[in-house]
């Protein structure tokens, strides 16, 4: 008889690296389910199109890596990103917008880097980016969620599947497309702030309309995955914190020409940024306190681009740029080792 | 009175699996049909087998003796004879095979001799520390160290906490558990020893708390003395010793340092219970509690194995279904070693012995990237990053490694455990440790082999200078002789004017000759100048290069000198010849043999005699062609005679060795076929190498250069199919 | 006239500056390395084995260091030699000078079939390492310990008795290999012997 001949431990938990991609993906469902609720089905529609193409990306750079297809697209990682891309865009996105994005993450942001594990950057962000920085227009065109006085009801099924696939003529749209609050913010700030501001709470008007309701959904799921242990806590915590912290102040010196905190956490992208991307394992920082210090500087990072930077959210572009600082705070806050008077930092020398 | 608990960081839940193994008392396992004794079961030096085979011993009795300050003597677990002192299989990872002792149980079961010590307080502490090594106990946790060594302080050393690890937080192992249970106030008087061995300032108890049973046990056998039961949270791996004096006393043990460094002493329950043994029994460290258990075992529980004990034979007492079983695992689940050999025996350090079926524990699932969860740093109980570990490891950044301390992984395997991605995390982290030793073990032998080359390097030119001085200090003398020789001629007129020629002096001779030899290798070296110098002036022609006169005035002159060369060779030669005293005899003598009743060294004699007959003679045929002498062809004749009575006598001895060589590879491809076929090709290819080397040190236009080819040809040909042979055995 | 005279007193002025700077840097921070040879020496295995066309590692390390020649010759070595001289010495990799069916990565020893020796010396002189014991007329034998596998014993026996061999794992040099990667499952099914 046989058996096996197999280093210890020989016993495992059954957590595998699918089941997290699986459950990170449960934890973005309440997001969707409200995006949906507000926005029309599009969001849904992108995401199962955009799941699709990423399958099909990245079966095709497997084959031509020469890898094993089926191993690697059953780690559904590719699913994640299409998901966390498809959430992230407008829900009325042409198709072909999905589909630049998908194939520049999956093949250039994370195939071409080595696949799953080894990719420098979050593949959904650097999609994000790409969009964001080649097609602004299409990427700031979002419709007024249907809690908005005056708008009627999101698209129905077959709207928002015409407006995606394009058989609509899309300046049909545009008379009903609206700046996100965040934008509006950024353009009209001081305005509009008390049109903003005066709208009723359960109307939505806390971080625009619509928006926190998002937010918060987004938060449910996060709290989901930090109670499966899929993530811990201290990259949103740190996250929202810093952001917080940070709004609060400039609100406190002057609240006219800057949002107040709560706007900031419940508005764009925080929560969804907070829970779901910048937690992404790969492209953070992994001992805990490396953890607090990046999501820190995710929140920090985000304020400032969102105060004084061109762009209207910046939850992509802070992302990005600690995945860049990742490697680094790697190094300089290893934990101290049993029996090992200080903590190592730094690299080797050699 | 709750003592305070330190937290370890990390750490894991594994699903405990110990009822299973609860259920009974401890079994008194059978005496087998043949007890297999390693030499090594501690670490340490391996003790020296000290009987011979063909011995009756007695139980208890020292059958190998402790080699050195680091080893431990082993003793016969029961009485029988010695039948056998070779290699069997042992656990080891590596599947080596380790010395031996098979030991035929009499089934007597008769103690030797046994020296109880009933009032130790009463001698030296060194006395009983010796017993306690003289008894063989090693730490049987797992590692195995020499108990008598951890008790052995330094004295000056002072030791505030002696704890005895009762933790056992490995699934399913319950030895300690059972035993505690059952046999506590042994344990205590054991412990008892210990404390006053080392004298502690408190001695503790660490024991987890699902083993109410046990820790019950234990408050009863503590009740009447200073000893405290500490009862800490479930939590693996907090057995680990470094683990448990941190939860016990907050206290670390430095990185590469030692418990007693910080003033802690850690011993484990089944040594407390051993030294007990030793000292108030007078009986060494001959048997242990074993856990059988996993779901392919009908009777799982606690068994009291004589050590040797065949793994099979236990498992076949303990009704193993071994086809339902999916591994077979010496140890726990998580630290355990898989093996790969059911002969294999039980050893001082084997706690458990694991056969779960595949729903139990099931084939692991493929390796996958990483993805920097960092799961593995939250339970890691060392602190360390195991993915950074892990990255540097499988690129081979060893001086990484190093600096992430991978030298402070106790490979536990909690990482491992919880890693999403089911990498092999310990596997990696054993094979980084071992890289790094070889490397410095390579360093060091490197060192070595330069000091050595350096001090052979010293030696040989301090060689060629003494000789250098003889040989001065000789033609001194010689040229003092015949100064004085000429003075003296001068001073006396010749008396007989024809004069005879002075005969030279043995110096003379040996010196010319020894110059002979010189000019020769001068005459060598200036013809090959030549030569190459030749041949570089038709590449040069064929080339058309413009330096062609050069070349030629060059090579002209490399003639010239060759051919002076030469020229002084000969001279010298031909003085050296008619100095020689002895002329050259036709027969040589055969050189005188120690008469030996193999033949095959007779053969071998005969051969290298007859050898050296035919070189001799040659080499005289050669002076003589050389000084044309007249007795040329007589010379000749012989020296073909002889060549062919040489050759004659190295065929036979090829034959005979052949012969003796078939044999003996028959003999070996029988015992491990792949062995033999893989040292095949290994001499195979080295003999194809030499055949390379040799044919191209020739010019194509040899003779012998075909005949080179064919044999490097044959040799490349035996290379691959042993290389061929070898694969296919290795498939099989 | 004075912005020129300035404008010069400053630069002459930064000049000493720095260059009392840097020079003060140089003796202070000064590394007392080894001379290059010598460090090239220590990453050379020391087999001794004159592959590399150099009587011995030693002279080898020289010819490197002195830029003689190339750093791929080391046939013991291997990659791993060649990467850490090109690091210390700032050249590129270059790949090892060898067949590849010269290369064994295995570490080699000498052995001599003792019956058949003829006790001829030979092999002790040709040995770098002093690594065979033995006296004329007398059997000789290979200390293991010692050897460093170089064959330069080989080519001198008459008798052609010394093979090259790879090295004995035992327990202890024994090192657990590396895990075969992503996509593979870890370990491997072993056929246990000697089930009942
Ligand atoms: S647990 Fe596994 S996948 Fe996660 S970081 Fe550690 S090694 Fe990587
Ligand atoms: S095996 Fe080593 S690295 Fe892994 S958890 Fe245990 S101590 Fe830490």
């Amino acid at each position: 008889m046989s058996v096996l001949h197999v280093t210890s431990p020989h016993v495992r938990k059954p957590m595998t690296t699918n089941a997290v991609m699986r459950h990170v993906i449960y934890g973005t469902i309440p997001g969707l389910a409200v995006l949906t609720l507000l926005f029309g089905w599009g969001t849904l529609i992108n995401v199962v199109f955009g799941s699709l193409v990423a399958v099909a990306a990245e079966a095709l750079v497997l084959r031509l890596r020469n890898r094993p297809i089926l191993f690697s697209i059953k780690d559904g990682s590719a699913i994640l990103t299409a998901v966390l891309l498809a959430l992230a865009i407008p829900p009325t996105s042409p198709w072909w917008i999905t589909v630049v994005g998908i194939l520049f993450a999956i093949v250039i942001a994370k195939q071409l880097y080595g696949g799953l594990g080894s990719n420098p950057f979050n593949p959904a962000m650097i999609g994000y980016v790409l969009l964001l920085i080649s097609f602004p227009l299409e990427m700031t065109t979002w419709i007024p969620a249907n809690l908005t006085e005056g708008v009627a009801a999101s698209p129905s099924f077959s709207q928002s599947l015409a407006l995606i696939f394009g058989s609509v003529d899309r300046t049909v749209i545009d008379g009903i497309t609206m700046a996100t609050p965040l934008d509006t913010f950024k353009t009209y700030a001081g305005n509009d702030l008390d049109m903003l501001r005066s709208a009723s709470v359960l109307q939505g008007s806390i971080a625009g309309v619509g928006w926190e309701w998002v937010n918060i959904a987004f938060l449910v799921g996060g709290l989901y995955l930090v109670a499966r242990k899929i993530i811990t806590w201290h990259i949103p915590v740190a996250m929202v914190t810093s952001l917080f912290l940070l709004a609060g102040l400039f609100y406190i010196i002057d609240p006219d020409s800057y949002a107040d905190p709560i706007f900031h956490v419940l508005g764009g992208g925080t929560m969804l940024g907070a829970f779901f991307i910048a937690t992404d394992p790969v492209t953070a920082a992994t001992s805990n306190k490396g953890k607090l210090i990046y999501g820190a500087l995710i929140g920090l990072l985000i304020y400032v681009i969102r105060a004084w930077g061109g762009y209207p959210d910046a939850v992509a572009f802070a992302v990005l740029l600690l995945n860049l600082c990742a490697p680094t705070i790697e190094y300089y806050t290893q934990p101290r080792a049993y029996g090992h008077k200080k903590a190592n930092s730094g690299i080797a020398k050699s | 009175m709750s003592r305070q608990i330190w937290d370890i960081p990390g750490g894991i839940h594994p699903a405990q699996n110990k009822i299973q193994s609860l259920q009974t008392e401890i079994t008194r396992a059978d005496i087998p049909a043949e007890l297999v004794i390693p030499t090594q079961q501690h670490i340490g030096a391996p003790a020296k087998p000290c009987v011979e085979v063909g011995d009756k011993v007695l139980k208890g009795q020292v059958i190998a003796e402790g080699n050195g300050f680091v080893s431990l003597p082993v003793h016969a677990p029961t009485s029988g004879e010695v039948i056998a002192i070779e290699s069997r299989p042992i656990q080891h990872p590596s599947q080596i095979d380790g010395v031996c002792i098979v030991l035929k149980p009499d089934s007597n079961d008769t103690w030797g001799a046994r020296h109880p010590i009933d009032n130790y307080q009463s001698l030296e502490r060194n006395d009983v520390i010796d017993a306690i090594r003289n008894a063989g106990i090693a730490g049987m946790g797992g590692a195995g160290f020499p108990s008598a060594i951890k008790l052995g302080i330094k004295p000056g050393t002072k030791i505030e906490q002696l704890i005895l690890n009762s933790v056992e937080c490995e699934p399913y192992i319950t030895a300690d558990d059972k035993l505690i249970q059952e046999r506590a106030d042994e344990i205590i008087a054991g412990l008892e020893i210990m404390q006053w061995l080392v004298n502690p300032q408190e001695t503790l108890i660490g024991i987890e708390d699902n083993k109410p049973d046990a820790i019950a046990a234990f408050k009863k056998a503590t009740a009447n003395n200073n000893i405290e039961v500490v009862v800490v949270p479930t939590k693996y791996p907090s057995g680990g010793e470094k683990q448990l004096i941190y939860m016990l006393t907050g206290k670390e043990v430095s990185s590469g340092g030692l418990p007693s460094d910080v003033g802690v002493i850690c011993q484990n329950t089944g040594t407390a219970y051993a030294i007990n043994r030793a000292i108030h029994h007078g009986e060494p460290l001959v048997s242990r509690i074993t856990t059988v258990t996993g779901d392919a075992v009908k009777h799982k529980g606690n068994y009291e194995v004589l050590l040797g004990t065949p793994v099979d034979a236990l498992l076949a007492q303990a009704g193993a279904d071994m086809s339902a079983a999916s591994r077979l695992i010496m140890g726990g689940p998580m630290m355990g070693f898989s093996i790969h050999d059911a002969s294999v025996p039980v050893v001082k350090v084997t706690n458990c012995l694991l056969a779960p079926t595949t729903e139990e524990i099931p084939v692991p699932a493929q390796e996958q990237a990483c993805i920097r969860c960092g799961s593995c740093a939250q339970v890691c109980p060392a602190g360390l990053l195991p993915q950074q570990l892990y990255w540097f490891s499988k690129s081979n950044e060893l001086e990484k490694a190093e600096h992430f301390n991978l030298a402070d992984c106790i490979e536990c395997g909690a990482c491992s455990f919880v890693c999403p991605s089911n990498i092999p995390l310990v596997q990696y982290f054993r094979f980084g440790k071992g890289q790094i030793r070889k490397h410095k073990s390579e360093t060091i032998k490197a060192d070595h082999a330069r000091e050595r080359f350096e001090f052979r390097q010293a030696r040989l030119e301090k060689e060629e200078r003494e000789k250098e001085q003889k040989r001065k200090a000789r033609a001194e003398a010689a040229a003092k002789k015949q100064a004085a020789k000429k003075a003296a001629a001068l001073a006396n007129p010749p008396s007989d004017a024809s004069g005879s020629p002075t005969t030279p002096g043995t110096d003379d001779v040996a010196d010319t000759a020894s110059n002979a030899t010189k000019l020769k290798s001068a005459w060598a070296s200036a013809t090959k100048r030549w030569k190459d110098a030749e041949k570089a002036l038709t590449i040069a022609e064929k080339n058309g290069s413009d330096q062609l006169e050069a070349f030629q005035k060059k090579v002209d002159q490399l003639k010239a000198k060759a051919e002076k060369t030469k020229a002084l060779y000969e001279d010298a030669k031909t003085s050296a010849a008619s100095t020689s005293p002895s002329s050259p005899s036709a027969s040589p003598s055969p050189a005188v043999a120690p008469v030996s009743n193999d033949p095959m060294v007779q053969l071998k004699q005969a051969s290298a005699d007859n050898f050296k007959a035919w070189k001799d003679a040659q080499k005289k045929t050669q002076e003589a062609e050389a000084n044309s002498a007249d007795n040329l062809e007589a010379l000749r004749e012989e020296e073909a005679t002889l060549k062919a009575k040489s050759d004659a006598s190295k065929a036979a001895m090829k034959e005979a060795r052949a012969k003796e060589k078939e044999a003996m590879q028959a003999k070996k491809a029988t015992e491990d076929p792949t062995k033999q076929l893989k040292l095949d090709a290994a001499i195979a290819r080295t003999k194809a190498k030499k055949a390379l080397k040799a044919l191209n040190s020739l010019d194509d236009d040899h003779a012998s250069h075909a005949a080179l080819k064919a044999a490097y040809e044959k040799a490349l040909a035996t290379a691959d199919n042993a290389d061929a042979a070898l694969k296919a055995a290795e498939e099989a | 006239m004075t912005d020129d005279l300035s404008a010069v007193f400053s630069l002459v002025s930064m000049a000493v500056l720095f260059g009392s700077a840097l020079g003060y840097a140089a003796v202070k921070f000064a590394t007392d390395d080894d001379p290059i040879a010598d460090q090239v020496d220590a990453l050379l295995p020391q087999t001794q084995c004159g592959q590399c066309g150099h009587p011995g590692c030693r002279p080898y390390a020289e010819a490197v260091a002195n830029d003689e020649d190339e750093i791929n010759k080391c046939i013991p070595g291997g990659e791993d030699t060649i990467h850490a001289m090109a690091d210390l010495l700032g050249k590129d990799f270059i790949p090892l000078d060898a067949e590849e069916s010269d290369v064994v990565d295995v570490p080699m020893v000498a052995y001599i079939r003792e019956d058949e020796c003829i006790g001829c010396t030979k092999c002790i002189q040709a040995c770098p390492m002093d690594a065979i014991l033995g006296a004329a007329k007398q059997m000789h034998t290979v200390i293991v310990d010692e050897c460093t596998g170089c064959d330069l014993c080989v080519e001198p026996c008459p008798v052609d008795c010394i093979d090259i061999i790879p090295e004995k794992v035992t327990h202890t040099t024994w090192a657990w290999p590396q895990p075969d990667g992503v996509g593979i499952t870890p370990g491997q099914l072993i056929p246990v012997r000697n089930i009942a």
